[in-house]
């Protein structure tokens, strides 16, 4: 058994082992998680995604560096990476791009494989940053699978996503799909040493453009005219997501992006948004949590012959999914 | 709704650079169904040991091809040790000589493998060394 008191001295052995049992859903992991929560809250959670190979393990490496040496805080990482959908196995590699963080007690990093999860969290995500949240850690980084245009659940979980883009890695209609970029409160264009970076830079602006709005020009017989935006103070919710560069392998950028992570912090702490998300946050975690435990407890109540009856039925397209249901709650479709 | 994976570290201490079979380890131990956490080359017993402890992995896979095994592998052992990570299962692979076994078993090595073993045999013995 772990104690709770050990994870909040914070005993790495005890973290490291409390995490695993987080992972695996287990009883113990579950007493602690009630026990931890009273102390959760009080972590800043940074979000990074990105497609595959755009640079998010080095940059966040490079944040993690930077938020030691500056601002003193401590760190924890939770790096994502995708499991098998055939044998369940993982190869967790973000940690190679880590390196220079080893030897510093103020950082911990723990890879997770995805285990069959989409959305580019796994499920237990959000129990694993709440230990390191209860752990007392200032900084929670949270790296996403990276599958691409889809992983728009770490945007429910952070305070701040980040969303890294890299040049060349596609045309401006990418870069107007939905998804992925509206989840950014801060677009990182890495790799900012290559070529076309202006490209992707105005793709991305004239994206922020459309979606947000701006000061704009009209010529109106013959004058121009000014359109201004609402005043700061009349709509201060309102946050337009900067676009930063960087070079993650050589730490280029990396002090500008850490500012503008402050900046977004200041914004939600302001603008009320902070609560609001931490609601929604919450909010989200509960409802899959009733979900899951009214499914547990339909299927505990339900004889499994009889379930495979009306499954075997369905198949046989005897009768519709919906009239399965009706069947398997006695009839109380509604 | 309890689900256990076997966590496997993949490591390679010291300063040779060949890192293939390293990666052909991980990836049948990953094929296997076990989570393989992969830290690169050149690290030193002090990061092993510290992946090792974050990452709360059953099993420590080292793989050494620059002759320095009998220097290395006592030190990540060790802090293995001191850490409190008692229960972690540590295996070698490279190129160790035959008169070099007996004592990396003793030193409390589970299990040694060189040029053209298999790595069934390797995923069969992490397989029997967790379960018993």
């Amino acid at each position: 058994m772990i104690s709770t008191q050990a994870i909040l001295n914070s005993d790495r052995l005890a973290l490291a082992r409390l995490l695993t049992r987080v992972e695996n859903d287990s009883p113990e992991g579950r007493t602690a998680l009630i026990e931890l929560f009273p102390h959760t809250g009080r972590a800043h959670l940074i979000g990074v995604t990105g497609a595959p190979g755009t640079g998010k393990s080095s940059l966040v490496n490079q944040l993690a560096l930077h938020f030691r040496k500056t601002e003193d805080k401590r760190v924890a990482i939770v790096a994502v990476d995708p499991s098998s959908p055939f044998t369940g196995g993982a190869v967790l590699g973000d940690r190679v791009r880590m390196r220079d963080l080893s030897g510093d007690p103020g950082v911990f990093i723990r890879s997770m494989a995805s285990r069959g999860s989409l959305g580019g969290l796994a499920q237990a995500t959000a129990n694993i940053v709440q230990v390191f949240d209860a752990a007392g850690f200032d900084i929670i980084i949270v790296e996403t699978v990276g599958a691409g245009q889809s992983e728009v659940d770490i945007a429910r979980l952070a305070h701040t996503t980040l969303v890294v883009e890299a040049p060349g890695l596609g045309d401006d209609i990418q870069a107007i799909k939905a998804g992925i970029l509206e989840i950014a409160d801060i677009l990182v264009v890495n790799k900012a040493d290559r070529p076309g970076v202006e490209n992707t830079e105005k793709a991305l602006k004239s994206m922020l453009e459309l979606a947000h709005p701006t000061a704009r020009v009209f010529k109106h017989h013959g004058t121009y005219m000014n359109v201004s935006m609402p005043e700061p103070s009349a709509d201060a919710r309102l946050w337009i997501p900067p676009i930063q560069r960087t070079v993650a392998t050589e730490g280029r950028g990396i002090p500008e992006l850490a500012q503008a992570i402050a900046r977004h912090v200041e914004h939600l702490r302001s603008s009320g948004d902070w609560t609001l998300r931490e609601r929604t946050r919450l909010e989200v975690e509960m409802e899959a949590l009733i979900r899951d435990t009214l499914m547990t407890r339909f299927r505990e109540d339900i004889p499994p012959q009889r379930y495979e009856e009306v499954l075997e039925k369905v198949v046989q397209r005897n009768i519709s999914p919906w009239e399965a249901v009706r069947r398997l709650l006695n009839g109380r479709l509604e | 709704m309890t689900d256990k994976r076997i966590r496997v570290l993949v490591a390679k201490p010291g300063l040779d650079g060949h890192d293939r079979g390293a990666k052909v380890v991980a990836r049948a131990l990953r094929d296997a169904g076990m989570e393989v956490i992969y830290t690169g080359l050149r690290q030193t017993p002090e990061m092993i040991a510290e992946a090792a402890l974050q990452e709360d992995v059953d099993v420590v896979g080292l793989s050494i091809l620059s002759g320095a095994h009998m220097a290395l592998t006592p030190r990540v052992l060790e802090l293995l040790k001191s850490n409190g990570q008692t229960d972690v299962k540590v295996f070698i692979g490279g190129i160790i000589p035959d008169e070099d076994l007996s004592r990396l078993k003793e030193m409390g090595v589970t299990g040694v493998y060189g040029p053209g073993a298999s790595t069934e045999d390797i995923v069969r013995d992490i397989r029997k060394a967790m379960a018993g």
